[in-house]
């Protein structure tokens, strides 16, 4: 993942772009599990950050991440551009990460 | 006297101890956000795609996240208020807290890596969990670190 260039700008410093491929995107549902849900709803008491649901939505993000760079790849890209995030809750408790970007060929 | 223990004891001992230890976690929260800031004030941020002339060739994507909850106390507070409307001045802080911590954590990633900017600096949010179960609001913070070339540190 790490020879992709990613960013959400529209160009890159120092690069030119030759080609547009086109949209790539990547996405994954996830819900939290039991376990998470009763040790967040212990620390709802207290308040503060709830760990378990940050480490998992970044877990989610970065597996919806790898699925883009991986469509990007087997166009022939070498970089992702302008990639956006989307989060939606698709039912209580379940979240949608969906992430997007245009695959493009830079010199 | 059970039930008395279970019907009026244990919600005003969780209620108590939302507001003692929800208000000290919020203030030791603070005091290291502040820390923090100061720390990495040097990593400039942009909401702007717009770049400088003068930039290393390359640039990263980077991103942080944070679930942030109310306590106990805050969420009876702002039920109370929800029946008349108005200001919910306990969710304020709420937000401002992970606004800023989100921020941070974009700037310590743009940081480990010797960037100095980040540029199209985006905020999403999204609420996680119903009530009364555990639920918080999600911040996603993300934007493009670049790197200033060496005789241009002055020039933004």
């Amino acid at each position: 993942m790490a020879d992709l260039i990613l960013t959400n700008l529209e160009t890159v410093p120092g690069h030119d772009i030759i080609t547009h491929l086109g949209l790539v995107q990547g996405s994954t549902v996830r819900s939290k599990h039991l376990g998470r849900d009763i040790m967040a709803g212990l620390k709802n008491i207290v308040g503060g950050e709830l760990r378990g649901y940050t480490e998992l939505l970044s877990d989610a993000r970065q597996e919806a991440t790898t699925r883009m760079v991986e469509e990007a790849r087997e166009m022939g890209a070498n970089a992702v551009l302008n990639i956006r995030f989307s989060t939606s809750s698709v039912s209580a408790g379940a979240s949608e990460l969906y992430v997007y970007g245009t695959a493009v060929i830079l010199s | 006297m059970f039930i008395f223990l279970s019907q009026f004891l244990v919600p005003v001992f969780i209620l108590a101890l939302g507001f003692f230890v929800g208000r000290a976690k919020e203030r030791a929260h603070f005091k290291r956000i502040e820390a923090e800031e100061a720390e990495l004030a040097h990593i400039k941020t942009f909401s702007i795609k717009t770049l400088p002339e003068s930039l290393e060739a390359g640039a990263t994507l980077v991103t942080g996240n944070t679930v942030i909850a109310v306590d106990a106390f805050k969420k009876l507070m702002a039920m109370i208020r929800m029946i008349f409307g108005g200001r919910l001045r306990s969710y304020d802080s709420l937000m401002e807290r992970a606004r800023r911590e989100v921020l941070l954590r974009v700037k310590r990633e743009a940081d480990e890596m010797g960037a100095d900017a980040i540029y199209n600096f985006r905020l999403e949010y999204s609420s996680i969990g119903q009530q009364p179960q555990a639920s918080g609001v999600e911040i996603l913070a993300y934007g493009t670190a670049v790197k200033y070339k060496a005789s241009s540190n002055d020039s933004v």
